[in-house]
């Protein structure tokens, strides 16, 4: 039965050896996981930025126009209200055909016209109209090109293609190479695309519309569910005496916390669309059936902020004769917050990404207009992401990419915010 | 203080097995026949006891004999507790402590309570002090407040240590200096009893020194009931001593009698060493 000395050792050396080992092999598991993990961080952000930042970029041409009164006041007659129902289209054409004199006929016209985008011809009524004396007058104008002229210029429509494969003719791509070895069509940094709202035509398609959108539909889920989910959490944990009844409570929330998303969108257009009749597509109504999306996980997450304050601080207060509310909000509360708020950045960082509740209420819906108040028709920025995916033009490609990183932007920004004020919770004393 | 009539002091019920005498002259606090129960755990049984002004009580006794249940009695923290139940009479003043309509908070305006472990509030020392004036709306204005702040520091011996860092956190002070402040938190609202559990037990001998010291003064003007784990704390600075043993209140008697004759076999035992 008894070892020497040595023996024992010897065993213990032995055992050792197979220790380290199986130290060792530990951490290059641990090592192996986590590489692969920013592998394919790398790789996903890799390819969304490759793919996103053209779109960024954009092609604009500049044309000499002259604002031709006999186009506009055909008759020979002055009068303003005429120049709502002008054919700018023909100043335009003017415009492109005194650049290529050679072109004739109606088809090749039709051509020519067609590299600029049709949002030039609502560019010169605005102009024309915000000034009538420039009537008359030659004005240099830049305008938005075509999508296919832009994805001529991003390289992503080529001349070895068969003319019949490619959306852009021989004779177009001639044109194109022309203007911009004039320098009169050049990629310029896209500001429509942060300031415009959705279109079906790729080069007017900006994601303003749904950034605001979703700024509406965040801001009342922020409203609604941070009060609501802390006023929760801090009486089921402070103040409500543990009973069947809270328990019960307490198992639903857990619950709820698990139920998939597309049944809060169709609780949602059960109750507030079809009983309570509110608007369809509204940011309210998508903020409001966010706001049930998170409650379950900020409550949860309150409460287990709530648990790890130190009883002893309940205790002080109290034993000072604090009532339970002062208890609550000088003492317990300031100590949960900065749990509190990381339970609720995690709340609204998945109600930002969420898409399949407000599909079912409607904010899937093709709009174009910004929206001005909470209940005017919106869509967010993942909606947005999903409807340009699913569009067929090759620009869109890019903007789907484009949206995804404004999107990410946004959500890095909502957590640099919650983290700053957190910090500034925790240094308060 | 008002002055009570003796007549109201509640007799000793007949069925109380105590040795020693539990009953002073002029008590500030009378506890007849009280009982804990947790749940259904009898935590307390029949105790009791008069507590006397400007003097300390200690009750001693093995870990989980109630005294800490007992103190807690007092102030009413036994509330906060789901489950427990205090029966029994217990008046401050001949006013009943479990009274329906007495105000929990008023009360705890007038007991105070320091704990075992130093728990300052994660603010400012000079807020943990005034927490208890803000609250209770005993300053008028700042420079009042600034008065109760440094008279109560003063008095718990800590003004000279931060004087000139009162917007420190109290937190960053040591566990000694944490404890003072605790206690100077307590007498800034100016109770007429101050409870103290086991105040010294993470504190190391001379930080103990340092706040026995403070308890012999502070008897002077205020009612101190200390609960301790050390025999030779409470033969320090108590000038009566209770022993308690399973729920029971086994024995009372002047501190220096206690501890040289005891009367009962088990405060024999106890302070003797043969358990606890």
């Amino acid at each position: 039965m008894s070892k020497t000395v040595a023996e024992t050792r010897a065993q213990v050396e032995k055992s050792l050896r197979r220790r380290r080992l199986a130290e060792l092999r530990f951490q290059a598991y641990g090592i192996a996981a986590v590489s692969i993990g920013v592998l394919f961080v790398i790789l996903l952000f890799g390819s969304i930025i490759a793919k996103g930042a053209p779109a960024f970029r954009q092609a604009y041409v500049t044309l000499d126009v002259f604002i031709d009164p006999a186009v506009l006041y055909p008759d020979g007659i002055v009068d303003t209200e005429l120049l709502a129902t002008a054919d700018y289209v023909a100043l335009v054409r003017g415009s492109l055909k005194q650049r290529f004199a050679e072109v004739e006929g109606r088809a090749a016209t039709r051509q020519l016209v067609e590299l600029v985008s049709g949002s030039a011809v609502q560019n010169l009524q605005a102009l024309v109209q915000a000034d009538p004396k420039r009537i008359g007058t030659n004005q240099t104008l830049t305008f938005l090109a075509d999508d296919k002229v832009d994805q001529y210029l991003k390289g992503n429509i080529t001349r070895s293609t068969p003319e019949a494969d490619r959306s852009l003719s021989d004779q177009q791509l001639d044109w194109v190479d022309a203007l911009q070895a004039a320098k009169a069509l050049e990629l310029r940094f896209n500001k429509g695309f942060f300031t415009h709202g959705d279109s079906r035509e790729p080069e007017q398609a900006g994601v303003w519309g749904a950034v605001v959108g979703s700024l509406y539909t965040l801001g009342v889920t922020l409203l609604l569910s941070f009060p609501v989910a802390v006023a929760t959490a801090i009486y089921l944990e402070e103040f409500a005496r543990r009973n069947r009844w809270t328990d019960l409570i307490e198992v639903n929330i857990n619950n709820l916390a698990a139920v998939p998303s597309i049944v809060y969108g169709l609780l949602g257009l059960a109750m507030f669309l079809n009983v309570f009749g509110m608007p369809r597509s509204a940011p309210l109504v998508g903020g409001l059936v966010l706001a049930l999306l998170t409650l379950p996980t900020i409550i949860i997450a309150s409460r287990a902020a709530l648990k790890g304050v130190p009883p002893s601080i309940r205790e002080a207060a109290i034993g000072m004769g604090a009532s339970p509310i002062q208890t609550v909000l000088h003492h317990v509360l300031p100590l949960a917050m900065p749990g509190m708020l990381t339970g609720t950045i995690i709340g609204m960082a998945r109600a930002l990404g969420e898409t399949a509740p407000l599909l079912m209420i409607g904010m899937v819906a093709f709009i174009v207009d910004v929206p001005s108040t909470l209940s005017s028709p919106a869509t967010v920025l993942p909606v947005q992401v999903f409807l340009w995916a699913d569009s067929p033009e090759r620009a869109f490609v890019e903007r789907t990419s484009g949206a995804i990183l404004v999107l990410l932007a946004f959500l890095v920004l909502m957590n640099a915010t919650a983290v700053i004020l957190r910090n500034r919770f925790e240094r308060r004393w | 203080m008002t002055d009570i009539a003796h007549s109201t002091v509640p007799p000793v019920p007949p069925e109380c097995k105590t040795t020693g005498v539990v009953t002073v002259p002029q008590p500030l606090i009378t506890a007849r026949g009280v009982n804990v129960f947790y749940g259904d755990k009898r935590a307390l049984k029949d105790v009791s006891i008069d507590i006397a002004n400007n003097q300390v009580l200690a009750m001693i006794g093995p870990s989980g004999c109630g005294k800490s249940t007992f103190l807690r009695c007092f102030n009413r923290m036994n509330d906060t507790i789901d489950g427990a139940r205090v029966t029994g009479l217990l008046q401050l003043e001949g006013q009943d402590i479990y009274e329906k309509r007495q105000d929990v908070v008023q009360l705890r305006a007038r007991i105070g309570m320091v704990f075992q472990k130093p728990n300052p509030f994660p603010k400012s020392i000079y807020d943990n002090v005034a927490y208890g004036p803000r609250i209770h709306g005993l300053a008028a204005d700042r420079i009042e407040l600034d008065e109760i702040v440094q008279t109560s520091l003063k008095r718990a011996g800590l003004w000279e240590e931060v004087k000139d860092r009162l917007a420190a956190p109290g937190t960053s002070l040591s566990g000694g200096q944490q404890q003072r402040l605790c206690i100077a938190r307590t007498i800034a609202v100016n109770p007429e009893v101050i409870l103290m559990d086991e105040p010294c037990s993470a504190l190391d001998p001379i930080a103990t020194a340092r706040i026995e010291d403070l308890i012999d003064e502070l008897r002077a003007s205020y009612a101190i009931i200390i609960v301790t784990h050390s025999m030779q704390q409470a033969a320090r600075v108590s000038q009566r001593t209770a022993y308690f043993h399973l729920g029971d209140l086994i024995e009372v008697g002047e501190t220096d009698r206690i501890f040289t004759n005891p009367r009962h076999k088990l405060t024999e035992d106890y302070i003797t060493g043969r358990f606890g």
